[in-house]
């Protein structure tokens, strides 16, 4: 029991580097001020002690000074550590526009990863070392968590909804991936491995993954398959709004408002099509037809069908 | 005070005087009325949030309510705060005569806003299969109003629950209040409340009238807001 | 410079609220607030206890990896029930409820809290809340946490959800009556020349903590009744599949939950002032920036919800807001521990168990405060939420804070309770043992939430075995500290030596009258013309 006893996670993304500084900073703080506070009272507590059994100390009132000083001087340390940590926190949560995309569904009690490329994977992650690399995520019921000690990121995976978190290994090896946020009788054993592998090992594991489609080939069998094509033509007919050139692209909805289709937008338009669309809700829901694995597949397919700027490009 | 002498009525050992008495008892009932603001705060909170998220649906379980019911209910409710507020004057007026006339008044108003909205709001929305988890079954009409404002149904079943979860709260409320009428009326006839105990009176006015302004906010955001009168 | 010291041996008064009558009848529908808060007493020990073997049983199962001694299920209906029994029904009722009961009429000159009858009917809701609550473990249990998070408490978790809510519902009500009742006793029953600001820290304490009862409870009672319906009807509510959102849930529930935990923490802070004040027979230092903070800490709670669900996915812009107020709410806690440590300053310090427990309290609350910024600030509450970290910290505040409160609270007044004292050696004793045990259980848990453990999880990876282990240890250690207190307790209840009235030699009204008091508290309602801590003006004492 003792040949392996941390007092350190791995220390293995970008991120996990920036984080261990401000925690440091954080814990000598705290040390500092209990410190502080111990030697102030044990000191007291032994120079003051009641020497007479009915002694009755000097009495005075506070001091203002005093009161301000221990209240403007954590202010201002509370405002430091607010800045630090704010930022570190808007760098943990805007992935790089490069970043390399893997899907996730937390599912009771499972993970399941989906590579675009194709190969997909349960409660194993392969990533290459120093690439940055975005995680999309859902869940098909309660709430789960996808944290990685090792890269010191962590985000709740929501049903419903799709959250991401991003991560840049720096280090090869196997690191532990659990689930964070309780969700129900398996929750200790919703956990993996993460493996970051060098560029070499990590292409070779691709191809090695056999019987395995991209997620868009996959998208487009199911676009034919549940009969989205009966409608639904890359480029459009009238009264059913094109395909091609929508991922990324304005949308205008109904009560007024314009958003970008992104993944959201795409989800919500597939499952509860009356509820977000610009459009006459004709379209049947599929809610409960498919799960969302295959919600990201065809997600996947209308992204390949590129975005606005692409679109423009071929009609020149 | 100017009445201490007729102030037959006990004072607990724990007060000092009938005054300190009466000043406790009506600053509990404002806590309670501030608790009970919360109560309904979570409620009115999720309200806005799945209004805002699901509007279409919104608007249409809006215009499936009957807006002549809420009218109705609007005025009794307003009528019987008026009379409430008449009762607490006859109270501190020691008119026992009037007291017992007006808690009645408003004692008959308030069973006929629970009664019509049971009997009638409420088993009608039965028999329409517009109650989520007990008869949901919506008519034909209810689909077209539903489909009219581009609206799902799992959304519409969101509105009657907190429709019936708001009103249904507000119902309980007035119920309870009935029943402190009912008891004020039979210490009124004992004389126990003209006979000093008149704060009595005021608290349970307090009570009913939160009751009533709870009703206020009810109406509009149930009945009208559904854009209706846009 | 000393007092009057006349050297007489106390005796009992002849009839005092303890004897003044008997039978079971005399205490089940009492409504004396010295007897009423007996009867919390024994409740919530009772609760204590099984809260307390239910840690014993988790720490001993946690000793192995694979888990020593049951199954995953079990270990999570364990941590559920553990975390709902020691919350809604120990924590939160202790002080205010054991303590704030006895004390607060007592200590501004008042015969009764200013509703006798409703503090009555509040025990009696908390007892039947806290039936149907031990129903629904007794009948197979909850497995959902006690956070009830939605989609997993409505739609898939298949314990007594339901029965749990209805307890939990129930016990809210006896909480927000007595907050009620509290608030109106201290606004509207001081005794003549009782000023705010002649109060003890302890009302203060109190009646932010009333304040919170009031305005947090409705909301998570209401949030319960939604968890019902939902499972009754299942209908859609926090369903996501139906439209619904499980955030809203966790929104509610935090709206409640974060004044929830200063429930726990400020009357042990009221507490410590007190323990402070007398165990240094002197005026507590900074008196007005002490009680303002206990409010500020009130009013800023109910604004920092948002800092448990940094990660839920709400925008990066509303977590700044939380966390910056998060910050704010630690600020009022500094000042405290700075001023009763400035109190210690020149005093006349004791090394009887209460003052030890205050020193505790000081020490394990900087701790748990200091800790709790590294779970208020953004960047790192990423990699420590939901780890042992957040277990280690709320434990020290919990745990380190509210219950060394608590207790040294029961030392300082149980001779005002009983009339007797209790064996000082032991207690000193008990108190080290506690303090040692508790950091041994607790310490660890920072570095395993570090490392990156979760939290609730029956099963780990074994490199996490060696704390664990210690930590197990710690709490056994902290086991027989708790437990030795309730032996000398009980025993001194009996044979204890008499206390007289005041055998600490401090100041406050409730030192005034006899031990144990009269029913009515005071024979003449006292007119107060001195502070709260008066000490060195023996004049006022004499007379």
């Amino acid at each position: 029991m003792w040949h392996s006893f941390p007092f350190h996670p791995p220390q293995a993304s970008t991120l996990a580097v920036e984080w261990d500084y401000l925690y440091f900073f954080l814990t000598a703080l705290t040390i500092f001020f209990a410190g502080l506070i111990f030697a102030a009272v044990f000191y007291f507590a032994i120079k003051y002690r009641r020497r007479e059994k009915n002694e009755v100390p000097p009495q005075y009132e506070g001091n203002l000074l005093l009161e301000l000083t221990w209240t403007i001087i954590p202010s201002l340390i509370c405002v430091f550590i607010f800045i630090w940590s704010a930022h570190l926190f808007m760098r943990a949560s805007t992935p790089p526009a490069n970043a390399t995309e893997v899907f996730v569904v937390g599912k009771q009690w499972m993970w399941k990863v989906q590579h675009p490329e194709g190969p997909r994977e349960i409660n194993e992650l392969h990533v290459p070392v120093n690439e940055p690399v975005k995680l999309t995520m859902t869940s098909e019921d309660v709430i789960h968590d996808f944290g990685v000690p090792a890269f010191r990121i962590k985000r709740d995976v929501v049903p419903g909804m799709y959250s991401t978190e991003w991560f840049e290994a720096t280090q090869t090896g196997q690191y532990h991936l659990f689930c964070d946020q309780f969700c129900g009788m398996g929750h200790p054993t919703m956990v993996g491995s993460i493996f970051v592998m060098s560029h070499e090992d990590y292409s070779r594991w691709l191809t090695s993954q056999l019987n395995s489609k991209p997620m868009f080939a996959s998208g487009e069998l199911l676009y034919t398959q549940l009969g989205c094509n009966t409608c639904h033509t890359p480029d459009g007919k009238p009264g059913v709004p094109p395909l091609r050139g929508l991922y990324g692209s304005q949308v205008k909805l109904q009560n007024g408002k314009t958003v970008t289709a992104d993944d959201a937008y795409l989800r919500e338009s597939i499952l509860g099509p009356e509820a977000i669309v610009g459009y006459p809700p004709t379209m049947p829901t599929y809610q409960g037809q498919m799960n969302e694995e295959e919600v990201l597949q065809l997600i996947a397919y209308i992204k390949s069908l590129g975005s606005p700027g692409e679109r423009k490009a071929t009609q020149q | 005070m100017a009445d201490a002498h007729v102030s037959a009525a006990p004072v607990a050992h724990q007060f000092d005087d009938f005054q300190q008495q009466t000043v406790a008892d009506t600053f509990g009932m404002w806590l309670f009325l501030a608790t009970e603001v919360l109560f309904f705060g979570g409620l009115f909170c999720g309200y806005s949030l799945y209004r805002n998220l699901y509007f279409e649906a919104f608007t249409a379980g809006s215009h499936l309510l009957k807006i002549q019911y809420g009218a109705f209910y609007t005025v009794l409710l307003i009528c019987s705060s008026l009379t409430m507020a008449l009762g607490v004057r006859a109270a501190q007026l020691r008119q026992k005569h009037a007291l017992t006339i007006y808690l009645i008044l408003t004692w008959i108003m308030g069973f006929a806003f629970v009664y019509v909205k049971l009997r009638y709001e409420w088993y009608g929305d039965y028999l329409e299969g517009l109650i989520p988890g007990v008869n949901w079954a919506p008519s034909r009409e209810s689909l077209e109003m539903v489909n009219h404002f581009h609206a799902t149904l799992p959304h519409l079943a969101l509105f009657f629950i907190f429709y019936f979860c708001m009103t249904g709260l507000h119902a309980l409320h007035m119920i309870v209040g009935l029943g402190l009428l009912t008891t004020l009326l039979i210490f009124t006839q004992q004389g126990k409340v003209t006979g000093g105990n008149y704060n009595w009176v005021e608290i349970v006015g307090l009570y009913w009238h939160f009751v009533d302004i709870v009703w206020i906010f009810l109406f509009p955001l149930l009945y009208l807001i559904g854009g209706r009168y846009v | 410079m000393s007092t009057v010291a006349v050297e007489v041996t106390p005796t009992l008064p002849e009839v005092h609220y303890l004897n003044a009558d008997y039978g079971w009848r005399s205490w089940l529908f009492t409504t004396d607030h010295k007897r009423i808060a007996w009867l919390y007493l024994f409740a919530i020990t009772g609760f204590f206890a099984v809260g307390g073997l239910m840690a014993t049983l988790m720490r001993l199962n946690l000793v192995e990896p694979q888990g020593a001694l049951m199954e995953p299920a079990s270990y999570n209906k364990l941590f559920t029930a553990h975390g709902l029994i020691m919350i809604f029904f120990f924590l939160a009722p202790s002080i205010p409820t054991v303590l704030g009961n006895f004390l607060i009429p007592i200590m501004i000159g008042a015969r009764d809290v200013a509703f006798p009858k409703l503090n009555l009917l509040s025990w009696y809701i908390f007892m039947l809340a806290g039936s149907v609550f031990m129903l629904a473990v007794i009948r197979g249990g909850v497995d959902t946490g006690w956070t009830l998070y939605t989609p997993l408490s409505t739609t898939y978790a298949n314990g007594h959800v339901l029965s749990a809510a209805v307890g939990i519902f129930i016990s809210g009500f006896s909480s927000i009556l007595t907050g009620l009742n509290f608030m109106v006793t201290i606004h509207k029953m001081r005794a003549p020349g009782m000023t705010w600001f002649r109060l003890p820290l302890f009302i203060w304490s109190l009646y932010a903590t009333s304040v919170i009862f009031v305005l947090a409870m409705p909301v998570i009672a209401i949030t319960l009744a939604l968890i019902a319906l939902e499972r009754v009807f299942h209908v859609g509510i926090f369903d996501p599949a139906l439209g619904g959102d499980p955030i809203l849930f966790q929104h509610l529930f935090w709206f409640f939950g974060h004044p929830e935990v200063y429930i726990l923490i400020l009357p042990s802070m009221g507490v410590i002032s007190e323990l402070v004040a007398a165990g240094c027979r002197k005026r507590v230092f900074g008196y007005s920036f002490v009680a303002f903070s206990s409010v500020a800490i009130a009013a800023i709670s109910f604004m920092v919800w948002g800092l448990h669900m940094f990660l839920t996915g709400q925008s990066v812009y509303a977590g700044f807001v939380f966390s910056a107020l998060s910050f704010a709410v630690a600020i009022p806690s500094a000042i405290k521990v700075f001023n009763w440590t400035a109190t210690m300053h020149k005093a006349s310090v004791s090394y009887d168990a209460p003052m030890l427990y205050a020193i505790g309290f000081i020490g394990l609350f900087t701790i748990g405060g200091l800790t709790g910024l590294f779970l208020a600030s953004l960047g790192t509450d990423v990699h420590l939420h939901d780890t042992y970290f957040v277990v280690a910290h709320f434990h020290y505040v919990m745990v380190g804070g509210a219950i060394m409160g608590y207790l040294g609270g029961l030392h300082l007044w149980w001779p005002k309770m009983t009339g007797k004292l209790y064996p000082e050696a032991w207690a000193r004793f008990a108190c080290l043992l506690v303090f040692a045990g508790f950091n041994l259980t607790f310490g660890p848990q920072f570095i395993l939430g570090y490392l990156g453990m979760p939290r609730r999880y029956a099963v780990y990876p074994p490199e996490f075995q060696v704390l664990n282990v210690m930590s197990s240890a710690g709490a056994s250690i902290l086991a027989v500290g708790y437990f030795i207190p309730l032996v000398y307790f009980t025993w001194s209840a009996f044979k204890g030596p008499v206390a007289g009235p005041n055998p600490w030699g401090a100041k406050g009204l409730e030192w005034t009258i006899p031990s144990p008091p009269p029913t009515n508290n005071f024979d003449v309602t006292p007119i107060v013309t001195q502070e709260a801590y008066a000490y060195g003006h023996e004049e006022a004492h004499v007379g």
